[in-house]
């Protein structure tokens, strides 16, 4: 299991709320902080991938348990 | 700088109000400064959902009796069915946990996405600056293409 300084809770969350919140905690993480963030939304993968890319943060690992899915979000 | 992202939105029609709404918040999200330019029947969705006494001429105000009263009142592009399509779509996204359209407009001027009011349509349409919400700006053809000069994403919806 990895340490996340702050985890962030979509589950039952629709497009565009996962994404919406995950900037929100990100916006108030420091420079190598951690960020996990659970959604059951079924784009959250290829949403979270491109948006890291796109924010220039890095995905440290994603995985997927029982339909919920997790990132882990390192802030560049 | 931030990139930018804008969003013409032309379309007084629910459905395609939404999808500007989520596009609009999503790319503040990543981080774009986002504008959204309200034209034509577009300018319906902000418009106060009470009457607003103005001093206007009888052809403006009936456009103003025909035409939706604010975000609540709009009709879909599709299957509007005289009004029970707006009805079961807001019932669907509210089981899918799906953002209302008032709601997406709240979130996104909290996420200081850019809201103006294209001052040329409301003359044509008779609107006037006190029927329409607060926290908008209000501007030409000009501002909007200052914007989308700059812009990553250009939308016309």
């Amino acid at each position: 299991m990895r340490k996340a300084d702050i985890v962030v809770d979509t589950k039952g969350m629709a497009c565009p709320m996962p994404i919406v919140k995950a900037k929100k905690a990100l916006d108030g993480l420091a420079s190598g902080q951690v960020m996990e963030v659970l959604s059951t939304d079924k784009g959250s993968v290829n949403d979270f991938q491109a948006w890291v890319k796109q924010t220039k943060n890095e995905l440290l690992e994603h995985a997927e348990e029982n339909g919920v899915y997790k990132f882990y979000v390192k802030k560049v | 700088m931030a990139d930018k992202s804008t969003i013409v939105l032309f379309s007084g029609d629910l459905d395609k109000a939404i999808a500007a709404f989520i596009i609009a918040n999503g790319a503040a999200a990543y981080d774009h400064e986002v504008t959204i330019f309200f034209t034509f029947w577009g300018l319906n969705v902000l418009r106060k959902d009470k009457a607003v006494k103005t001093n206007k001429g009888l052809l403006e105000k009936a456009f103003g009796w025909m035409m939706p009263r604010g975000a609540k009142k709009l009709g879909l592009s599709k299957l509007n069915v005289g009004g029970l399509g707006p009805q079961m779509i807001k019932h669907v996204m509210k089981k899918h946990n799906a953002l209302s359209l008032p709601q997406l407009i709240e979130l996104a001027k909290e996420q200081g996405v850019k809201l103006v009011a294209c001052t040329m349509t409301m003359d044509l349409l008779g609107l006037k600056q006190e029927e329409l919400i607060d926290d908008l700006e209000y501007a030409g053809v000009a501002a909007y293409l200052g914007d989308a000069s700059n812009g990553k994403v250009n939308l016309f919806i």
